[in-house]
């Protein structure tokens, strides 16, 4: 069987760590380098990578970043960040990235899925989606692009299924409406969304105690959780969740 | 010297860089004069089977003489799955025959590819594992896997709703359907136990 994983995020700005709230007010959490090497000798699952300084496009520096990242990190680590075309993402999976998030290009061009899926496979390929409840009460959730600045009339749940079939191996979904806040995953989110497909969903957004993160698993139905301001600012290390998770019955590799 | 063997498939890199990491020697080669000379050799593999027995060429050879005549080898992934005599991922293809089996498709009714980690069950006297304990989880990705039919292997299983064997060991040849690269701290022990053969052979 396999175990539900622990995924810290190290979203880059500038070659830096930063984090924020609600994708604002960013904080510096150090060296991308070395924090990668050190969830990875802690017992990380995996690690998300994504450049917030490219949304808007695909920079050269990132494939620099996957380089160095490859060199001190030995476990799989998924890339994104302003990725737009397959030639892109056969770079940066060659300078040694497992997967490939792609977010804003796949809105743009769902096609975008297809192609990678099968030139790489679609284990290589992550659609992160930015989720944000609209102002009116709907019980529905509107896809964000270009890091959470624009939103969208796509509805989450249909973009979700839509791309489950257009390719995507993997589903890393953000609810910026939790995000940096430490009050709780979305679950309802979670949960609509992973009733919907059949690949594995990654929740991300609002883990603060480590019961967040057994309710996202068990509530919002996550194959992996996904956290950044808990592990960067020393709140709890990758150990204390694992065996918490363990003491609730959870399947974790520990 | 540990020699890595270079045949353009997938991200081969990322098994030197663990090695590096413990502190071996090891290179990128596919020079039959540096394999011949290797203490050990590694055969990685990313990609579909087919397509990574033809890049091998005319390399299959030469690894099955070497190996044949005692020196360590270890198959990782597809490298893995080459040492049997076939696989039937897309069509049927020979492997390299070193030991006795059938690559074939992971059964329906769970989830494909078996992506992630998974519980291997490690048996007393397969020498990757020494120092592991009973049990640890490793970091896999794939779509077939290897029925070992070789009376002279040990093997090692994982639970994937049905007993799949994702290790082996023949003499001086060792596999593993899981990513030791990848698999942390955990995985680089694997490697460091692999180093630790090859000097001793060596």
């Amino acid at each position: 069987m396999l175990t539900k994983r622990i995924i810290p995020c190290l979203d880059v700005k500038d070659n830096r760590v930063v984090k924020g709230v609600h994708f604002l007010n960013l904080r510096d959490a150090g060296d991308p380098v070395e924090l990668g090497a050190r969830y990875s000798d802690e017992g990380a699952d995996e690690l998300v990578f994504l450049d917030i300084t490219a949304t808007i496009r695909y920079r050269k520096t990132l494939v620099e970043l996957v380089e160095k990242v490859a060199e001190n990190v030995f476990i799989p680590f998924t890339v994104g960040g302003g990725i737009q075309t397959v030639e892109q993402i056969d770079e940066l999976l060659r300078s040694g990235a497992e997967k490939v998030s792609v977010n804003t290009a796949a809105v743009d061009n769902p096609g975008i899925l297809t192609e990678a899926a099968q030139r790489f496979g679609s284990q290589c390929v992550v659609l992160a989606i930015d989720a944000r409840r609209p102002k009116e009460k709907t019980g529905r959730w509107q896809v964000c692009v270009k890091a959470g600045t624009e939103p969208t009339d796509i509805d989450v749940v249909e973009w979700a299924v839509k791309a489950e079939k257009l390719g995507a191996g993997e589903i890393l979904l953000t609810s910026m409406d939790t995000d940096g806040t430490k009050a709780g995953y979305d679950n309802e989110l979670n949960k609509a969304v992973s009733d919907a497909v059949n690949i594995p969903v990654i929740a991300s957004g609002g883990a603060g105690k480590l019961e967040h993160l057994y309710d996202a698993i068990i509530d919002g139905g996550a194959d992996a959780v996904l956290m950044a301001s808990i592990t960067h600012f020393g709140n709890y290390t990758i150990k204390q969740m694992k065996e918490y998770l363990r003491d609730r019955g959870i399947a974790v590799n520990l | 010297m540990i020699v890595v063997i270079d045949y353009n498939v997938g991200n081969v890199k990322s098994v030197c860089n663990a090695f590096c990491h413990i502190g071996c020697e090891v290179e990128l080669s596919r020079e039959s004069a540096v394999i011949e000379d290797a203490a050990g050799l590694v055969l990685p593999g990313v990609a579909a089977f087919g397509y990574a027995v033809s890049a091998l060429g005319d390399l299959a050879e030469l690894i099955k003489e070497v190996a044949r005549a005692g020196k360590p080898l270890l198959g990782i992934c597809v490298g893995y799955q080459m040492l049997f005599d076939q696989s039937s991922e897309y069509g049927r293809h020979k492997g390299l025959g070193l030991v006795e089996g059938s690559v074939v498709p992971i059964p329906p009714g769970r989830v494909i590819p078996h992506m992630g980690w998974n519980l291997v069950k490690l048996p007393e006297g397969m020498d990757l594992f020494s120092g592991l304990g009973e049990e640890k989880h490793f970091y896999f990705a794939h779509s077939f896997y290897a029925d070992v039919t070789d009376g002279q292997s040990k093997i090692a299983y994982a639970d994937y709703g049905f007993n799949m064997p994702v290790s082996i060991q023949k003499a001086n040849i060792y596999g593993t359907q899981f990513h030791p690269e990848k698999s942390g701290r955990t995985g680089l022990k694997v490697l460091k136990n692999f180093a630790e053969i090859c000097e001793r052979k060596d």
